[in-house]
């Protein structure tokens, strides 16, 4: 098969890989250059363990042609905690949110997207924010807890908006 | 034990942090370098056939191919309790989606691509796809040669039929307790199949290096069980236990399906043939559905007879398990439900027939309950309905025939301490029973309803574990166990244990997953025993690395051993205040004596359990004479349930669950486990449902069409409740509690349906499109 050559930015750093046109992002990310965060859970969109941001939106990386990412910006949850852990790492922690930690790129990168466009939301915004990521050992219930801490503390407060941690994904 | 400073203390998991950086490993993560080949197997179209011949030639010709093997190239048998299988399908197959043949390439696409170019000619049997069509006069042998096979002894397979196994419990006198009754109520339930669903499927890399040994990689909670399944059946090769190590990293979910040993010992034996090149295998999410093991169908008939003022005077009750293909690891769930389907209750005239089927299903196995969660849907629904019949209040029965320390169990030894009566009187509280709930929809109803759970470890009475505990230079401490971290918080508990004992902060202490080559024995980690059974090792390697510890400053210091103890990471001495030694003074160093010399070295710690007072040998034609149950775990749970009577659409409003945890080491990962094992219950009743057509085909191996909770399918509030009623035996008290939590919600579920609305359903899963079809009776048609 006739070979791509594909360039796009992985957690801030560029990088170039030849790819076939039929190749999907998330087996390129782990596979090529070695990005093991995502996971592959079902290979077809239902679990959502595979999750990444690509421009800045949350996609399942298997069900992404890998063609599709060229030119892109692309941050995976090694991107996110690379200059330290965010809040809501730190409350996933506390809270003891994850059991076996199969699920917890994908929960953590979907709950990121929600926290970053709406600071505030309700628990069933959560709910519904996070649906498409299953989980199958907790219950959601430790994971909901702690992003909803992590929500009522970032309430527009002098205090929280010094310590608002700076974008790790740039705008495309 | 009021003084304990880490045990009892709800500390963050130590592996937390790796889970949400992304740092933690799985098998597929792990590097293997350009050498690593990839396998892919040829599956059965089929449910019951003779192979009669295999072509390879085509797949062989593939560019990118490697090797081509068959189920004749490994004639081998394996099986954790029973050996009725062979590592790929040998003359017969038995279920859809059995491994016949297996191809390796240098890449996974090439191995799919060549994979469907073998050609295997079938000869088409009889099959069968339920456990009543098994048992039928003339029913076709799935397994003729069921004489031979090797078994454990409490095993008791009906050569010449479909029976594996038959689990016989006899206590009292049947008769006589049905004579008694003043009520006999008779009704049989049916429970399907499920899966486990683990985000993580199934997955394997082996290396055969050029000097023999043979390394495994393996997404599973069982590394010794699986260093000794393969061994032995591979002992042929010339390969022995030394020669074979299993590593296990993170798993993403284990629940019962990576017990054991499934598809991991093809992985084992393809590496074989291949030589110095590793070779993985990872299976698709519809072979996680279809070719691991899955929670067998049972269908269960309940006959109770009842006094009327509420004594429960016999209980008959059989179950016919659907355990499908091969048996080698579920005819053991058969068995320990046979040992306990009466569920806590003292009931002094019983009799249980655990009947163990083969059907052309795939292979029953191991899942979160281990026939508990099947049969507590018959049982907990038939004691609501006997209460009802007798107008008794349902809590009111059920406290009254609860077990209590000291009754005799169906097998006839004493029941354990435990804190059932106080769970009951908790969770009646919290769901406020006996106070009718307002429903804030005119057009909904709302029911309510208790039920209680219980269950044993079901192990071999020798399943041992141990570990070893080693210090560092600075007084921080390795932890060496094979117990397996399968998310329920192992590591962090074991870590809270030894630092209980040595009083080594936890930020100190680092646990890690098993490697059978550097880590010692554990069985496996099933059967929520490992709180209890590596707790108890890791606690005698803490102890042990102590009295190492005192017995060397007492030869150096000449102070009295049992005058010294422990604090703050130093060595204290009550007759000598003044004294205090740093550990991480000695504990590598050893300590300077007054000539000079150093004394001691390395502190390391060596613990070693094993239940000595099991055995799994009774009567067997009663179950009675052994201790194959090293004790029990018991609790109750209740629901406030919303159901729309349009749509059949249920809401649980409120879920509690109340736990004897003996000693709960970490009480937030106990209530981790509770709210977690009663969503993944609720969902086997409302919504899960393994649906096979009439050539016995999964249809729904996805997760589009096998629907788990989503976030937006939690409860409205769950409350976990702990009870604490100590477990001689275990550490600090401490027994398990993980699987309990997901045992009693079916019950619930079809208890407080009934409560609301008056319909009984009886057969798993309660859908709203069961329920709804059941209060409409006219729509259906319509």
């Amino acid at each position: 098969m006739t070979k791509t050559t594909i360039t796009f930015k992985i957690n801030g750093a560029t990088r170039t890989v030849d790819v076939e046109p039929s190749d999907v992002l998330i087996d390129v990310l782990r596979d090529k250059l070695g990005i093991k965060s995502p996971k592959i859970g079902c290979d077809r969109g239902d679990c959502g363990t595979c999750t990444v941001f690509l421009n800045g939106q949350t996609v399942r990386s298997c069900l992404v042609l890998a063609v599709e990412a060229d030119g892109g910006d692309i941050v995976t949850l090694e991107g996110i905690g690379a200059d330290g852990l965010t809040p809501l790492q730190k409350a996933f922690v506390a809270h003891n949110s994850f059991q076996c930690g199969f699920c917890a790129p994908g929960v953590t990168l979907a709950a990121t997207e929600l926290l970053r466009k709406h600071p505030h939301p309700t628990r069933d915004e959560i709910k519904e924010a996070i649906a498409g990521n299953l989980c199958r050992c907790t219950g959601y219930t430790p994971i909901i807890e702690a992003i909803e801490d992590v929500a009522s503390a970032k309430r527009p407060t002098r205090k929280s908006k010094q310590q608002t941690p700076k974008r790790t994904v740039p705008r495309s | 034990m009021n003084d304990l400073l880490v045990v009892g203390q709800s500390v963050v998991r130590i592996d937390g942090l790796e889970k949400v950086t992304g740092a933690a490993k799985y098998v597929d993560d792990l590097e293997f370098g350009p050498g690593l080949l990839y396998a892919c197997i040829v599956e059965s179209p089929v449910a019951h056939a003779l192979i009669k011949k295999i072509d390879t030639r085509a797949a062989e010709a593939l560019p990118g191919v490697v090797k081509v093997v068959t189920g004749a190239d490994f004639p081998y048998k394996f099986g954790l309790y029973m050996k009725d299988r062979y590592i790929f399908a040998n003359e017969r197959v038995r279920f859809v989606g059995e491994q016949v043949a297996a191809v390796i390439a240098w890449d996974a696409k090439t191995a799919a691509r060549a994979a469907a170019l073998v050609k295997v000619t079938y000869e088409e049997l009889p099959a069968i796809f339920t456990p009543c069509a098994a048992l039928e006069k003339d029913a076709p042998l799935i397994h003729p040669d069921l004489g031979k096979y090797a078994f454990v002894p409490w095993f008791f397979p009906k050569a010449n039929t479909n029976i594996a196994h038959w689990r016989k419990t006899r206590k009292g006198n049947i008769e006589k307790g049905f004579r008694e009754a003043d009520l006999v109520l008779e009704d049989t339930y049916t429970v399907p199949r499920y899966a486990h669903c683990a985000i993580e499927t199934h997955a394997i890399v082996g290396l055969y290096d050029l000097s023999g040994r043979l390394t495994l990689w393996s997404a599973s909670q069982s590394p010794f069980t699986q260093r000794n399944v393969i061994a032995e059946s591979l002992a042929p090769l010339g390969l022995t236990h030394k020669d074979v190590r299993v590593v296990t990293p993170y798993i993403g979910g284990g629940f019962g399906g990576k017990a054991g040993v499934s598809m991991e010992i093809m992985g084992a034996a393809l590496a074989t043939v291949v030589k110095g090149h590793p070779v993985k295998m990872m299976w698709s999410r519809a072979q996680e559905f279809y070719n691991t093991y899955q929670r067998q169908g049972v269908v269960a008939k309940i006959k109770m007879g009842v006094k009327k003022n509420g004594a429960i005077t016999a209980l008959e009750h059989t179950l016919y398990w659907d355990a499908g293909a091969y048996v080698e690891y579920g005819a053991n769930v058969v068995n320990a439900a046979g040992l306990s389907a009466t569920n806590p209750y003292k009931i002094d005239n019983i009799a249980i027939d655990s009947v163990c089927i083969y059907t052309n299903l795939p292979p029953g196995g191991p899942y979160r309950g281990f026939g508990y969660s099947e049969f507590s849907f018959g049982i907990e629904s038939h004691i609501t309905r006997a209460a009802k019949a007798l107008k008794m209040d349902p809590v009111a029965f059920r406290k009254r025939n609860a077990i209590k320390e000291g009754d005799t169990l169906p097998y006839g030894a004493p029941m354990n301490a435990n804190g059932l009566a106080e769970a009951i009187d908790k969770v009646a509280a919290e769901i406020k029973w006996g106070v009718p709930e307002p429903s804030r929809d005119p057009t909904k109803k709302i029911g309510k309803s208790l039920v209680l759970f219980w269950k044993a470890p079901a192990m071999p009475p020798n399943a041992a574990s141990s570990a070893f505990l080693k210090f560092n230079e600075d007084a921080s401490l390795n932890i060496l166990i094979s117990g397996m971290e399968i998310g329920q918080g192992l590591l962090t508990v074991m870590a809270q244990i030894a630092s209980e004992i040595l009083t080594v902060p936890m930020t100190k202490i680092r646990v890690e997953t098993p490697d059978t080559d550097r880590n010692p024995y554990e069985w496996q980690t099933v059967g929520s025993h490992v709180t209890w059974g590596c707790g108890n090792a890791v606690k005698r390697a803490a102890l042990d690395a102590r009295e190492q510890i005192f017995a060397l400053v007492q030869r150096v210091y000449c102070l009295e051993k049992d005058a010294l103890y422990l604090e703050n990471e130093q060595v204290k001495c009550r007759t000598k205040p003044e004294f205090a030694l740093p550990l991480r003074q000695f504990v590598i160093a050893g300590i300077q004596a007054e000539d000079y010399t150093y004394k001691g070295g390395p502190i390391m710690g060596r613990g070693v359990f094993m239940p000595e007072f099991a055995s799994a040998i009774g009567d067997p034609e009663t179950g009675q004479g052994g201790h194959p149950n090293v004790h029990y775990t018991t609790g109750a749970a209740g629901v406030i349930l919303e159901v729309d009577p349009q749509t059949g659409k249920m809401k649980i409003r409120k879920a509690a669950l109340a736990v004897d945890a003996g000693k709960a080491i970490n009480p937030d990962l106990v209530r981790g486990q509770i709210i977690g094992g009663l969503m993944q219950g609720f969902a086997t009743v409302l919504y899960e449902d393994m649906r096979f057509n009439d050539k016995g085909k999964l249809l729904n191996p996805n997760f589009s069409d096998y629907k788990i909770p989503t976030a937006l399918d939690t409860p409205d509030e769950v409350v976990p409740i702990i009870v604490e009623t100590p477990q001689p035996d275990g550490p600090f008290g401490a027994r398990g509690i993980a699987e309990h939590t997901m045992i009693p919600c079916a019950a619930l579920i079809a208890n407080a349906l009934e409560d609301a609305c008056g319909a009984r359903i009886t057969t798993m899963p309660v859908t709203a499109e069961k329920v709804a079809l059941k209060l409409n009776p006219g729509s259906a048609e319509a």
